[in-house]
């Protein structure tokens, strides 16, 4: 992995995190899903390079391979 | 279990001002002799204001309460005069651990540098820091703590308040030029004022438990999330004096709050978390928590401060540790004001400075709330995501949020000059300062916050020009010796370099080289006397 950064990148992560459960406040699971859909698409087209669209959708798959946290 | 034992009990006695025929008239009347009370009668007390201090209790009881306190809170009950009984009494730690199931994810420093006075914090039952204070409070001649003196009603008048007070012997008035009302999150002055208390509400529940035992967990914070011995949930396990640990353990939003609190219900889960059964309870509640604050900390001559004011959740230990630095922002405030040394509108500034800190507070422990205890299917997944991810990056890493612990705020402040020169190093404007281990006149070591104590200091390090003027210089390489150039570092400090200092050892204007007019101005400016501030 070269082209993908995965060091971070906000000065407030914290806030960048809250801005995500801010959206989805009030959604019901559908929506939800629906909105994070719309998300990465514009995200990737923001990031606009294949190469570290193919990686970050890598480090997804391998992040969710490991044994999943029990929900609850 | 939750019959609040009294440990220390204090007796009520009558004072002359139940005899006058009109209520006695004092310039300050504290309410609340919780952690954030005492400390601002006793600031106040310490810079000549005499004060009483009122409480409607007689005993400081156990419960599960305040146990972290943060190195700026310590550096400010060093000030005065109870920093040592803590440290001695309490437990030094600086370093958290966050798990998630069995596994490490991080390790967190918060005081990765020598050369502070205090440490990053220390874990110590809030009865204890309240007795020290209790203590110190005794012995100060101008400050006079009144227990079960209730106060029933409030009359504003447009230079002071009439306070009518219950006591066991029946009531009686005071006059006040002000009123501190540090009566808690339940204040009784805030209910008497008819005052707004807004915020957000979280569902989830919490069991708090105070175990004793003698474990070999090292004195660090340990944070679980999803821990094998308590599923789906989150937990907490911090040392506190006296081989009594606290436990947190998040119950979720249906939780039965009076089934969880018996014991056949707390005994299985602590087992379960421990691994044995050799401990003994001392406390158990199982409890909620909201993040609110009032629009506005003065109302006219009532002043708020602590929890009365505002209430976080308690992820980062921001409750007790704003609370007391309300205190101290107000404190040095009200005693110029009251000596004429500084216009009325200076307590406006209080408003205004510990109303960001309490934004600041509320932001990071609502955050902190949200990345603990999602609230939604969709609220776990992204929590559960930056879980797995932080195992492979370090941006998720950063996100992993298990309490932001406290901080003293940075204040961007009228009362701060900014800065027209370029600096480095950790000193910041409006912030507290950096402390530095220093030799005084006589190379006896001394810290740096110690030898500024509560005096607005101008600090200077000479370039060959006589020092500027001022009520209170200190002449760095003189008056004191940056023996390992740490004061040098930390501040950025070369030849000519002046700082003005608050009284509350925040940072209020520097310079590379000073003017004597602009010492002054950011002086009067400090006073709340420039024009066009606040």
């Amino acid at each position: 992995m070269t082209a993908l950064l995965t060091e971070s990148r906000f000065p407030d992560p914290d806030r960048a995190y809250r801005a995500l459960i801010e959206a989805h406040r009030g959604l019901s699971d559908e929506e939800s899903a629906a909105l994070n859909s719309h998300l990465v698409l514009i995200l990737a087209n923001h990031i606009g390079d294949q190469a570290v669209l193919q990686e970050a959708i890598a480090l997804a798959k391998q992040s969710m391979a490991q044994p999943e946290a029990v929900s609850g | 279990m939750n019959t609040r034992k009294a440990l220390y009990q204090f007796g009520y006695r009558r004072c002359p001002d139940q005899d006058r025929p009109s209520p006695a008239h004092h310039p300050v009347v504290v309410v609340g002799a919780g952690p954030v009370g005492l400390c601002t009668a006793i600031d106040l007390a310490q810079r000549g204001v005499p004060v009483a201090l009122l409480d409607d209790a007689d005993r400081i009881g156990e419960g599960s309460r305040g146990i972290c306190y943060a190195k700026r809170t310590l550096e400010i009950l060093d000030r005065l005069g109870v920093a040592q009984a803590c440290l001695a009494k309490g437990v030094t730690w600086k370093v958290g651990k966050v798990f998630q199931r069995h596994d490490l994810l991080y390790a967190f420093d918060l005081l990765p540098e020598d050369g502070h006075k205090m440490p990053a914090f220390i874990n110590l039952q809030q009865y204890y820091l309240e007795h020290a204070l209790v203590e110190r409070a005794a012995e100060l001649p101008n400050l006079e703590l009144r227990w079960r003196n209730k106060v029933s009603g409030l009359t504003r008048r447009n230079d002071g308040v009439t306070l009518s007070i219950e006591t066991p012997e029946g009531p009686y008035d005071l006059d006040a030029d002000w009123v501190v009302a540090a009566d808690g999150a339940r204040s009784g002055l805030r209910g008497i004022l008819g005052l707004a208390f807004q915020g957000e509400v979280f569902e989830d529940r919490f069991l708090i438990a105070d175990v004793k035992m003698q474990g070999d967990f090292p004195t660090e914070r340990w944070f679980w999330f999803d821990p094998p011995f308590h599923e789906g949930r989150s937990a907490l396990l911090h040392k506190q004096p006296d081989d009594v640990w606290r436990i947190d353990l998040q119950l979720g939003p249906d939780a039965d709050a009076k089934a969880e609190q018996s014991p056949e219900r707390v005994l299985p889960r602590l087992r379960q978390m421990l691994g044995h059964d050799d401990f003994s309870l001392e406390w158990v509640s199982v409890y909620t928590f909201q993040c609110r604050r009032l629009e506005r900390f003065v109302h006219g001559r009532v002043v708020f401060a602590g929890d009365s004011a505002h209430q976080v959740s308690p992820f980062g230990a921001r409750g007790a540790n704003s609370g007391i630095q309300d205190a101290e922002n107000l404190a040095w405030k009200l005693a110029l004001v009251l000596k004429g040394e500084a216009p009325e509108r200076l307590i406006d500034t209080y408003d205004l400075e510990r109303s960001a800190a309490a934004d600041e507070n509320i932001g990071h422990s609502t955050r902190s709330t949200d990345f603990i205890a999602p609230r939604s299917a969709q609220e776990l997944r992204f929590r559960n995501a930056a879980l797995a991810l932080a195992r492979h990056t370090p941006f998720a890493k950063r996100m992993v949020n298990s309490g932001r612990l406290s901080m003293p705020s940075t204040y961007e402040s009228p009362l701060s000059t900014p800065d027209q020169d370029v600096w480095a190093g950790s000193a910041r404007l409006g912030a507290p300062l950096p402390d530095a281990p220093m030799r005084d006149r006589h190379g006896r070591q001394v810290w740096l916050l110690e030898a500024l104590g509560d005096r607005e200091t101008v600090l200077h390090v000479p370039n060959g020009a006589p020092p500027p003027p001022g009520p209170r210089t200190l002449v760095v390489g003189e008056d004191l010796i940056d023996e390992n150039g740490l004061f040098a570092q930390r501040f950025d400090s070369r030849p000519g370099s002046t700082y003005l200092v608050r009284p509350d050892q925040h940072l209020a204007a520097r310079w590379r080289h000073p003017h004597a007019s602009a010492i002054e101005s950011a002086s009067r400016r400090l006073h709340g006397r420039e024009e066009g501030h606040a």
